[in-house]
């Protein structure tokens, strides 16, 4: 079965400058497929580029170099402004921290209707309460909070509303950055299941940026792993759980805690040592099995073939 | 129905739940804006409210003060120079001070000698000289001491005048002079105050918004023109200018705005990488909507603030000024210029200096307690 490849992401790099010498590599050379309607999950310890990879896929940063297709259109090109402006309604973004990214003198009502006004999808003030109410309807809130700002709301009210205000558009795409990470354990699950049930109900792809890695197993079809700026591993998130190649992973998925003592007690954390990797030769993301991508240099890859046809 | 028959229940008797309006997720309290909120905070501070109501009373007596009485603030009248204050009413309390006499204790060898001296500094119109003896004296050096109390109102033939406050050296009468000074006073700082609102706000806007290379070059002249004395710049505009209103509102015009827009490029900084202006770009919304919607709003409770914390600066700069002699010219007033004169006559005239002084403090403070009012009022943290 060929899957309908949304977005196309080949090499994408961007480096900040910090001085006149330095530059940080935040992303440097990072390729992956999203297809149509699945859960892409990007996962990495703080610092490894995962929101930056998202930032600069939806153009709040410019890339530095590489390319990232969206429905077979370039996002990085030179675009006029109507084209953007159609871009900008193809794919949106949920925000980590719900108390910054709602502007605190806006009532919830201007909030979510932003995304109207700017591309003029409501003809008058009748017409965008309706749609307003039907979204918050939607993320489960209560149709009587539009008129209320946000600091009256508690966190997992506050991303339901950053998620009204990325539907307010019909977006297609959803790149959610890290918009769990704030909230409360017994929130998380409820946003998570919304942003499920969103999914199912619209059609949409997300792009899910987290570093809980038990909450992107539960949400993702597929699951990419980032270490300082690069892509490790990608894999079906079944897959990539119960058979981690890269050591990065493994020491990634043995730092998950089990609510279960006799687990706990023998757990052992594995630490990375990125000295154990091949220094010479090119490194690059290789398919070890089938849907299963391992970055590593060619001695490597040969190892790891051999290690996976062992088992 | 006894228990064992509960699977009996016949089917007709079950209703639906009528589904009741979800109650749960409502907020009971009154929705309130910000603003709203920070009138509140600030109209419970009772301080601050205080210096309001002082402000609104010194700006409005400094418009319809001088027309209170009938003298001019330049009616100059050498034969009823240096007149203390008289009031209707108060004349009749003596340890005010607004009896319109002039007294003094005065000390000599034995009690002829003092008064002889009180009547040499009262004019030598002895008739209206109070003398009181406070010390008999023993024939030493200034053993004796006298009280003396002169009546110049009436030594002056002119009983039913009253300068309220006073006349100055030149006859002028204060209180007409005191309340046109506040008004310069007053017209300058807020000439200076919205100055500091408009280019400051601009080009620390300007400047943080578009960051960069841009920053980087309006951060530079801003650096180069706070680092030129202001008085430095007040002396070379004496070249071009004369002295006066207009050169103080140039030379607070050129550097009084730089703390302002210091403050509005940080928090220009700091508020456009938040992630609700992120959001606002990615759903395509432009700069200037940008600007509009979500940063000026955010950063208006700083500009207030500020605002009203240049103001007493402003007031105490011209007063500095005018102290010195490079502010307001004669026949001009100002609340420094009136210091000024007050301070040459400190000695035996101090009326002269306490009235000016107690307006230009009076306001200073009051503009400080209200700016801190307003800070409070802004801080989302002191809502309750």
């Amino acid at each position: 079965m060929t899957r309908e490849k949304l977005l196309e992401v080949k090499n994408l790099q961007k480096h900040f400058a910090v001085g006149k010498k330095n530059t940080i590599k935040a992303v440097d050379g990072v390729s992956f497929d999203v297809y149509k309607g699945e859960t892409f999950g990007l996962v990495g310890e703080s610092g490894c580029g995962k929101s930056t990879t998202g930032r600069t896929i939806i153009r709040l940063y410019d890339a530095t170099g590489g390319e990232v297709k969206f429905a077979g259109e370039d996002v990085h090109g030179k675009k006029n402004k109507s084209e953007l402006l159609k871009f900008n309604r193809k794919m949106q973004m949920i925000f980590q921290d719900p108390s910054s990214s709602l502007n605190p003198r806006m009532t919830v009502l201007d909030i979510i209707a932003e995304g109207l006004d700017v591309h003029k999808l409501v003809k008058n003030d009748a017409e965008r309460k309706a749609k307003v109410e039907e979204l918050l309807e939607a993320v489960g809130l209560n149709r009587e909070h539009a008129t209320r700002f946000p600091h009256e709301f508690s966190g997992g009210q506050r991303q339901r509303i950053g998620i009204a205000r990325a539907l307010a558009v019909d977006p297609e795409f959803i790149i959610a950055d890290e918009p769990i990470s704030a909230l409360d354990v017994s929130i998380q699950a409820q946003v998570v299941n919304l942003l499920k049930k969103l999914q199912k109900e619209r059609g949409l792809t997300y792009l899910f940026i987290a570093h809980d890695l038990s909450m992107v197993k539960y949400i993702s079809d597929r699951i990419g792993v980032m270490y300082m700026g690069n892509l490790v591993e990608l894999a079906e998130s079944d897959e990539l759980y119960n058979n981690p190649i890269h050591p990065y992973t493994k020491s990634l998925l043995s730092a998950i805690p089990l609510p279960d003592p006799r687990y706990e007690r023998t757990r052992k954390r594995i630490s990375y040592d990125p000295t154990v990797h091949d220094t010479d030769g090119e490194f690059e993301l290789r398919e070890v099995t089938p849907g299963h991508f391992v970055r590593c240099t060619a001695k490597e890859f040969e190892r790891y073939q051999n290690e996976q046809k062992n088992k | 129905m006894d228990k064992n028959n509960l699977n009996n229940i016949p089917k007709d008797l079950f209703v639906p739940l009528v589904r009741k309006e979800d109650t749960s997720d409502r907020i009971s309290t009154p929705s309130r804006t910000f603003f709203q909120d920070a009138k509140r905070t600030l109209f419970n501070n009772k301080p601050a409210v205080f210096s309001m109501i002082l402000i609104l009373f010194i700006i409005i007596m400094s418009i319809v003060g001088p027309w209170m009485n009938s003298f001019g603030s330049d009616e100059q009248d050498l034969k009823r120079a240096k007149m203390p204050p008289r009031v209707p009413v108060l004349e009749n309390v003596s340890w005010l001070g607004m009896d319109g006499t002039l007294s003094g204790t005065f000390q000599g060898k034995d009690v002829q000698q003092a008064t002889a001296k009180a009547n040499a500094r009262f004019d030598r119109k002895e008739e209206f000289i109070d003398i009181k003896v406070i010390n008999k004296g023993d024939g030493t050096r200034n053993s004796a001491e006298v009280k003396a109390t002169y009546h110049i109102y009436e030594a002056k033939d002119m009983k039913d005048t009253y300068f309220w406050f006073g006349s100055d050296a030149l006859g002028r009468d204060q209180w007409t002079r005191l309340w046109e000074g506040t008004r310069v006073s007053l017209i300058i700082a807020f000439v200076a105050a919205v100055l500091d609102l408009v280019i400051g706000v601009a080009y620390g806007g300007i400047s943080g918004f578009y960051g960069g290379r841009v920053d980087n070059v309006m951060q530079r002249i801003a650096e180069i023109l706070v680092g030129i004395p202001n008085l430095v710049i007040i002396l070379l505009m004496m070249l071009v200018l004369k002295p006066g209103i207009i050169s103080i509102v140039i030379a607070l015009s050129i550097t009084g705005w730089i703390g302002m827009s210091r403050i509005v490029r940080g928090e220009v900084l700091k508020l456009k990488n938040q992630e609700f202006v992120l959001a606002s770009r990615t759903l395509g919304t432009s700069n200037g909507t940008i600007i509009r919607k979500h940063l000026v709003p955010n950063i208006s409770g700083i500009i207030i603030i500020n605002t009203m914390f240049s103001v007493p600066g402003a007031i105490f700069f011209e007063a500095f000024l005018s102290f010195i002699g490079l502010g307001i010219v004669p026949p001009d007033a100002s609340l420094g210029s009136l210091i000024d004169l007050g301070f040459d006559n400190l000695r035996l005239y101090p009326y002269m200096l306490v009235f000016p002084a107690i307006v230009i403090s009076v306001l200073m403070i009051a503009f400080n307690i209200v700016g801190d009012g307003l800070r409070d009022a802004f801080d989302p943290k002191m809502h309750k």
